[in-house]
């Protein structure tokens, strides 16, 4: 019997992986990646197949999930399968599955961690991530009220809110900041509780983990028509503000000086 | 030209709701619906007297022309003065041939009383008992013309005594289908009487009619018209007993105007509030309420666009409206509106509470379809779903001659769809198929015919019929978990049979999706289900499936109910023995684990497990396949009774009933329609010539188990899937 090893891409491009995860590409009998779960807009599978030597498998979900998986689960019978996994291979995906699959069959596991976009969107606010309370993603769809009452639900334990933007990237569409925001504000609409409002303090981050990331902290309305450029993008809703992070906010995230007022 | 005076002059009259008559022709093929419906025509003064009655200018469509009966139904509005007073008779000539029963079902709801043409040779036939069933169903009003009465006196020479038994033994069979079919409160009512001027007797042909009073009035006997016949003076006949003035006198007399006949027909046809401000105003038929139409049928002109009429039911209409269809969603201005004459439309601009326009401008329109005035749209509860009494049950294959020409023929195949509800399109871009179904083979014929026509005269090739099937199941299959692709939910679903009592119910009517959540549930506790099941419906699917939540308490269930009702519509459109639809199953959610995360229970993870796990129960549940069932009529001479019968008996059909009338014999029964292909031809040798039949949809039946087999297998075999049906274990996963 063989292994399969999840590692994680880390994020952005394929700068990310780690030295140890790329010495397992090395040392693999044969290389899945699947890039569905999130977008990594600067990730080439030709510079990464030349970097590492080897030839990459794409999987699709309908492999991964329909197929169970099988195509990687065959290879893992009898030598090192490596599935490479955007940012950190178990965080915000459903890849357990697999590994509980291959654990089963009395196929080995084993995970190499990479950057991951919580944490690097965390980092890039500023604030404590000792005061996050559950984290979402906005769907798409406008059927699910269920960020809308996440973000109430920390809120109301003075939580910040990290809400990842849904990714379709078989259809090549990625929610954008102002289209999440838009979402909850039609939710507001119906809820009227008063949990995303036009005055309500919002931090977007786009493109975390490249070289030009932006972070911009302010009001919803302001933050709604704010060029973000290009995604990946995410959205925090702040709960209640240490005065460090109030600091931050300011000198690092551009929010408006009446924060100050607003912490203290 | 006498039209535009005529045009007008109904316009006018068109406000006086005392004064008007919403009314059908309703017939068994051939009884001589459209002949006399001409008669009628020409004394409007829209045709000349000499050619109705061979020109049948009703029957407009070439098509229809060439072989003589009618396929469309055709909206006229024409004038009738009685005793000095003028009404303005709306009118709408149905087709017979039972292929086309759909059309009527969608006329009925535009009217308030129908004429039934009985032939008197033929006399109460397979047709004249659907027809009247569903007139009765709509409460729609029947009186009746027994017509053809020349031909008892012409060709079987009957003498006035043998006549007057055949006239009271057709009158007595039409009011036991009123005794069958009618509603209590009405059927005492509405039972045809010759002394109450409900019957009249005549010749469409020759252009005569007469009530007893009319006869009496005139000092007219029977005797006389016999002796006209053998004088040869019967042409003077139309001069003494005009057949206009019988029957629109009769329906002036006996049919309700709009006011009378709303108050009591849209506690029928409307399942709304009627203690609401629409409901006040229909039931009153008030011009001055709330715009509300029934869209009864769409035809799409080639110039025009999509024609919709309908009935107003109230308020008024005029061009320029702002309108809003409830089923479509959509909002449009009315660009035109007209009324018809025979083939004709005439512009009129405006249309009041009561009659039956034709609007332009409303291209989502479909029969069935509820408009209502802009200030209205969020007060409106659409008219339950028109009903058909008829299923599509064969299907044919076709293409074009030249594939280069196949975006023609999906054009024309769109159109056909919008404007025949009772043939289903489907179009497979997959696998390249193209496919028609439709009630019976005539039907199909006559629309690869309008699809020669609506395209220009493509060459289009037809595959041989093929039967349609469903898949049922005959017990209580096991609770089925089935996980969504990405693992990380979960259901359990149980499937067992409806009860027939409750498929009747959404046969009927009684039971049906517009009727919301809380309706559905106080009649199916009505019915008899336990309040929890009752109370707990989700869906009702068309093919006669239900869903229903025995879940409790599970967190963000609701958020993915509608995913788990379009998982369900999708299990229902194909099952697992060879994909046909399934039918007349309780799908029953027992429980579901779900990820915490919306995107990881999206419809793409929950549709799909939902499917699997109905699926899969069903595999387990005694699953049946349904055969669609005729009821088949033969009327044929005594001497070839017994051939008639073994044909039926040796095609795996059973005899009802075999009745003598006079010299025929009536023989009804049940045959498989998948054994009905060649009927005719074996009919044709077994009777020379003699037998006259035809052949309705009346349900579906389970077939016997070697003749399923063979079923799953050609159909899978059609398909192209793998020779064996799946195991339960593909849907069903182990937790
Ligand atoms: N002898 C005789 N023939 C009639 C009479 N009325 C109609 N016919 C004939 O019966 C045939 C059918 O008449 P239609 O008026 O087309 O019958 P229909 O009920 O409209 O037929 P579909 O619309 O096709 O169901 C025609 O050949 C008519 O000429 C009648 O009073 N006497
Ligand atoms: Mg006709």
């Amino acid at each position: 019997m063989g292994e399969i090893v999840f590692v994680g891409l880390g994020l952005y491009d394929e700068g990310g992986i780690s030295l140890r995860g790329l010495e397992e590409v090395k040392t693999a009998d044969k290389v899945f990646v699947e890039l569905y779960t999130s977008l990594m807009p600067h990730f080439s599978i030709e510079n990464f197949e030349r970097i590492s030597g080897k030839k990459l498998h794409m999987v699709s979900r309908k492999e991964l999930e329909e197929e169970n998986g099988e195509a990687i689960l065959k290879a893992a019978e009898t030598g090192k399968a490596v599935l490479l996994v955007p940012g950190d291979p178990l965080i915000a995906t459903t890849h357990v599955a697999l590994r509980i699959q291959a654990e089963k069959l009395g196929i080995k596991t084993r995970i190499v961690h990479g950057a991951s976009i919580i944490s690097a969107v965390i980092g890039l606010s500023s604030l404590h991530n000792y005061k996050f309370g559950k984290s979402v993603t906005i769907p798409f769809s406008e059927a699910s009220e269920t960020p809308y009452e996440v973000i109430a639900q920390n809120k109301k334990v003075e939580l910040h809110t990290l809400c990842l933007l849904d990714v379709k990237a078989e259809e090549k569409r990625y929610m954008r900041i102002h289209e999440g925001l838009e979402s909850l504000l039609k939710i507001e609409e119906k809820r009227k509780e008063k949990i995303v409002a036009m005055d309500t303090l919002v931090v977007g981050i786009a493109r975390a983990g490249s070289t030009n990331p932006t972070v911009k902290a302010g009001f919803l309305k302001d933050l709604l028509s704010y060029d973000f450029g290009e995604p990946p993008h995410s959205i925090i809703f702040p709960g209640k503000l240490h005065f460090m992070e109030a600091e931050a906010l300011m000198v690092l995230a551009g929010a408006p000086e009446s924060l100050k007022e607003i912490v203290e | 030209m006498p039209k535009f005076r005529q045009t007008a002059d109904i316009l006018k009259l068109m406000s006086k709701k005392e004064d008007i008559r919403n009314i059908g022709i309703i017939a068994h093929i051939d009884h001589g619906k459209t002949t006399m419906t001409d008669s009628l025509l020409a004394e409007a003064g829209l045709l000349s007297p000499k050619i109705a009655g061979e020109a049948r200018a009703l029957d407009y469509l070439e098509e229809e022309q060439k072989r003589g009966i009618t396929i469309k139904t055709a909206n006229i509005s024409l004038l009738h003065e009685m005793e000095n007073r003028p009404y303005v008779i709306n009118l709408i000539d149905t087709p017979g041939h039972v292929d086309f029963t759909g059309k009527v079902t969608r006329a009925l709801r535009a009217i308030d009383g129908a004429v039934v043409v009985v032939d008197a040779v033929e006399e109460v036939m397979v047709q004249t008992e659907t027809v009247t069933r569903q007139a009765l169903e709509e409460r729609v009003r029947p009186v009746l013309f027994i017509n053809k009465v020349d031909r008892l006196i012409k060709e079987l020479r009957l003498n006035p005594d043998e006549i007057q038994k055949k006239l009271i033994r057709i009158i007595r069979d039409f009011n036991n289908l009123i005794d069958i079919y009618g509603e209590p409160e009405f059927k005492e009512k509405w039972k045809v009487d010759p002394s109450k001027e409900t019957v009249a007797f005549g010749s469409a042909l020759h252009k005569w009619g007469f009530t007893l009073s009319m006869a009496q009035e005139k000092g007219i006997k029977f005797s006389d018209i016999v002796d006209a016949y053998a004088k040869g003076e019967y042409q003077a006949l139309p001069q003494l007993l005009p057949l206009h003035t019988a029957i629109l006198d009769m329906v002036v007399k006996n049919m309700p105007n709009p006011i009378e006949a709303q108050k009591y027909r849209i506690t029928k046809v409307w399942k709304g509030e009627m203690d609401s401000e629409i409901g006040r105003v229909m039931l009153k038929c008030d011009d001055n309420g709330p715009t509300v139409m029934c869209i009864t049928l769409a035809q799409v002109d080639p110039h025009a666009g999509l024609v919709a009429t309908g009935r107003l039911f109230s308020g008024s209409i005029k061009e320029g409206d702002r309108i809003y269809l409830v089923n479509a969603k959509k909002e449009y201005r009315v660009q035109q509106v007209s009324m018809y004459m025979g083939a004709f439309r005439e512009v009129v601009g405006g249309i009041t509470a009561g009659n039956i326009a034709a609007l332009l401008g409303l291209d989502l329109a479909r029969a069935g379809e509820t408009l209502v005035d802009i200030e209205h749209k969020d007060a409106m509860f659409p008219f339950e779903r028109i009903k058909y009494v008829s299923e599509p049950v064969i299907t044919i294959a076709i293409e074009p001659k030249h594939p280069r020409e196949l975006p023609r023929l999906v054009d024309a195949m769109n159109r056909l769809s919008i404007e025949d509800p009772n043939l289903v399109t489907t179009i497979n871009k997959e696998t390249g198929e193209y496919l028609l179904s439709g009630m019976g083979e005539l039907h199909l014929e006559i629309a690869v015919k309008f699809l020669r026509d609506y395209s220009g005269g493509m060459d289009i090739v037809t595959s041989r019929p093929i039967v349609v099937y469903r898949e049922s199941v005959a017990k209580q299959g096991i609770e089925a978990m089935a996980k969504s692709p990405n693992k990380h939910n979960r259901f359990w679903i149980q499937v067992e049979p409806l009860e027939e009592k409750v498929i009747e119910m959404i046969e009927k009517g009684d039971l049906a999706e517009e009727m919301g959540r809380k309706r559905m549930g106080t009649v199916l506790k009505e019915a008899g289900w336990p309040t929890e099941e009752a109370r707990n419906i989700w869906a009702l699917e068309e093919h006669r499936n239900i869903i229903i939540d025995l879940t409790k308490g599970i967190q963000y269930l609701r958020e993915a109910r509608d995913m788990i009702i379009s998982g369900f519509r999708w299990a229902c459109e194909s099952g697992p023995l060879c994909e046909e639809p399934l039918r007349g199953l309780k799908v029953k959610l027992m429980d579901v684990k779900l990820h915490e995360d919306p995107v990881h229970r999206g419809p793409a993870q929950v549709m799909p497990a939902i499917r699997r796990a109905i699926l899969g129960s069903f595999l387990t549940a005694n699953p049946v396949i349904l055969e669609p069932v005729y009821k088949i009529g033969v009327s044929v001479p005594a001497q070839w009774v017994g051939e008639s019968s073994s044909i039926i008996t040796r095609k795996r059909g059973r005899i009802l009933s075999s009745e003598q009338r006079g010299a025929l014999t009536t023989i009804t029964g049940y045959i498989p329609v998948a054994e009905t292909f060649g009927l005719s031809a074996e009919m044709r040798s077994a009777t020379s010539g003699h037998a006259f039949w035809q052949c309705t949809f009346d349900h579906w039946e389970k077939a016997p188990e070697s003749v399923a087999a063979e079923v799953i297998r050609q159909i899978r075999e059609r398909r192209g899937l793998s020779p064996e049906i799946p195991s339960p274990k593909r849907f069903i996963d182990e937790a």
